[in-house]
């Protein structure tokens, strides 16, 4: 049953990727990012990682791509510009993206399940709850880089800022 | 045989009580339209639907009938596919977080643990049914009517995710159960009290997510027909206008579970253990109406600035302060 599940979930997962690349309107593209999302949100649901999946909900589906679709809603979609699918060097591309897949399956060959480290083991999880055992790690031992990336954050947000907003005549 | 009807029991009741769940909530919804044009009639000085049925209690049925019969229109510019999806979504975005709400002690019907968060991401996924039918109808009130409505609602999610985290914080939990508990516990017995802040950000943030009067401008009729539904007729209208409402019973929900104490009340009712939860509920639908007939509608920049100026810094301070009392009381 879960073996379906996610030869389910990956086949509409690569499919619907495959579909927002190949998509010619930009709503839908970014539409079928939803639908590889909310899959994706369910692939960590069979993980039992329930925060995870809702969080992927509401920051991809719910924030990011929203906003996505904000800039994408601007653009006139009746008109359709088609120009050549591939540049002059597209050769070059595909022995390149050859040789990434022999050395990702060269990779895979040595694959090895990981085993359950630190206090993240599966008892814990299920005892606890994945909110709780993630906050405390978050706030207690990845604190400096949980701090770090705020700020950094606030200053992206602080640059967007200033740089949408109109200087008027005079004041400064 | 046997075997498979023992396993198939619990998903049996399941259905079941997801069945009874959904019709018992649109009961609800279809009644909350009724009584909103009762009681703005009566507030306004008139008397609000009274012919069909006595009292005018089968108008909603009425209603329905007249939406499902009506000629279904779809535009000839609009984007067929995407324009039939957003209603859907939109309803079925609202409807969903009404599985993790408990009704009463016994009854829920998904415990998730990180119950508080599924509500937040369903209502999230809701935005997109208005931003699609805006965008699909190709029309231009529908265009601006969904333009608004995407950077309204994500704004005043924002302020409506921080306001809940107080509740986390002191109950410790985001499965609506446990919070529901965890009031009972205090002294207070709701949250409403030692929140307030909260919940005063939350009931203004689930009026605007809900696209209602006084920030019901994606649909502002007087300026822009209807906003971001101007081209739908018939049953899909119909669909829309249940999401809405359907927003607005899973809001005030949400809002008994989080900050008044859920199903807990100052005394057991014998034979109705959800008492206590639909008093409080109507209670909550009633201020909706109340506000309704009572607010004008803002305008856009007041919106926008009410919610990043006002909500969102005073639920960042509450939550705050909710810490720091946590940490030291």
């Amino acid at each position: 049953m879960e073996k379906v599940l996610f030869g389910y979930l990956c086949i509409a997962m690569l499919g619907s990727a495959l579909l927002a690349v190949f998509s010619r309107n930009a709503v839908k593209a970014v539409l079928w990012v939803l639908v590889m999302f909310l899959h994706q949100a369910v692939l960590f649901l069979t993980l039992q990682a329930e925060f995870l999946a809702v969080v992927q909900i509401i920051v991809y589906a719910g924030a990011v791509l929203v906003l996505f679709l904000f800039v994408v809603y601007m653009i006139n979609l009746r008109e359709e510009v088609r120009l050549p699918n591939f540049v002059s060097s597209y050769p070059w591309a595909f022995i390149a993206a050859f040789g990434l897949l022999v050395l990702s399956v060269a990779g895979l060959s040595g694959y090895r399940t990981a085993r359950a480290a630190g206090v993240l083991t599966p008892e814990a999880l299920l005892r606890y709850g994945h909110a709780r055992i993630l906050g405390e790690h978050l706030f207690r031992e990845h604190f400096l880089a949980f701090e770090v990336a705020g700020v950094l954050l606030l200053v992206a947000v602080l640059g967007a800022v200033v740089l949408v907003r109109r200087i008027r005549e005079g004041a400064i | 045989m046997e075997a498979i009807l023992k396993s198939a029991l619990p998903i049996l009741i399941l259905v079941v009580e997801a069945l009874v769940l959904l019709v018992v909530a649109l009961l609800h919804v279809a009644y909350t339209t009724y009584a909103e044009r009762k009681v703005i009639g009566h507030m306004q000085q008139r008397i609000g639907p009274n012919r069909v049925g006595p009292r005018g209690l089968l108008q909603p049925i009425a209603d329905v009938l007249k939406l499902l019969t009506k000629e279904d229109i779809v535009p000839l510019g609009a984007d067929r596919s995407l324009f039939y999806l957003a209603p859907l979504i939109s309803l079925v975005a609202g409807a969903t977080s009404l599985s993790v709400i408990p009704v009463w002690d016994k009854f829920v019907l998904a415990n998730v643990n990180v119950g508080l968060l599924v509500i937040l991401a369903l209502s999230s996924l809701s935005s997109y049914g208005v931003i699609l039918s805006g965008w699909a109808s190709n029309s231009r009130y529908a265009f601006l009517g969904g333009l608004r409505a995407s950077a309204q609602v994500i704004s005043y999610e924002v302020a409506m995710a921080l306001s809940l985290v107080g509740v986390m914080l002191m109950a410790g939990s985001m499965n609506l159960a446990e919070i529901v508990r965890a009031q009972t516990a205090t002294p207070f017995k709701i949250y409403a009290i030692p929140q307030i802040v909260g919940f005063f950000v939350f009931m203004v943030s689930a009026i605007a997510e809900t696209n209602r009067v006084p920030f019901d401008l994606p649909e502002a009729e007087t300026e822009l027909v209807a906003g971001y539904f101007v081209e739908y007729s018939g049953i899909r209208f119909g669909l829309f206008y249940l999401a809405e409402y359907f927003g607005m019973v899973v809001m005030s929900a949400v809002a008994v579970t989080c900050f008044l104490g859920g199903w807990a009340g100052p005394f057991e009712v014998p034979g109705i253990p959800f008492f206590w939860f639909l008093v409080k509920l109507y209670a909550l639908l009633f201020f909706y109406i109340w506000v309704r007939a009572t607010l004008p509608r803002y305008r856009y920049d007041q919106l926008m600035g009410l919610g990043w100026k006002i909500l969102i810094p005073l639920s960042l301070a509450n939550i705050l302060v909710t810490g720091l009392l946590k940490l030291w009381v």
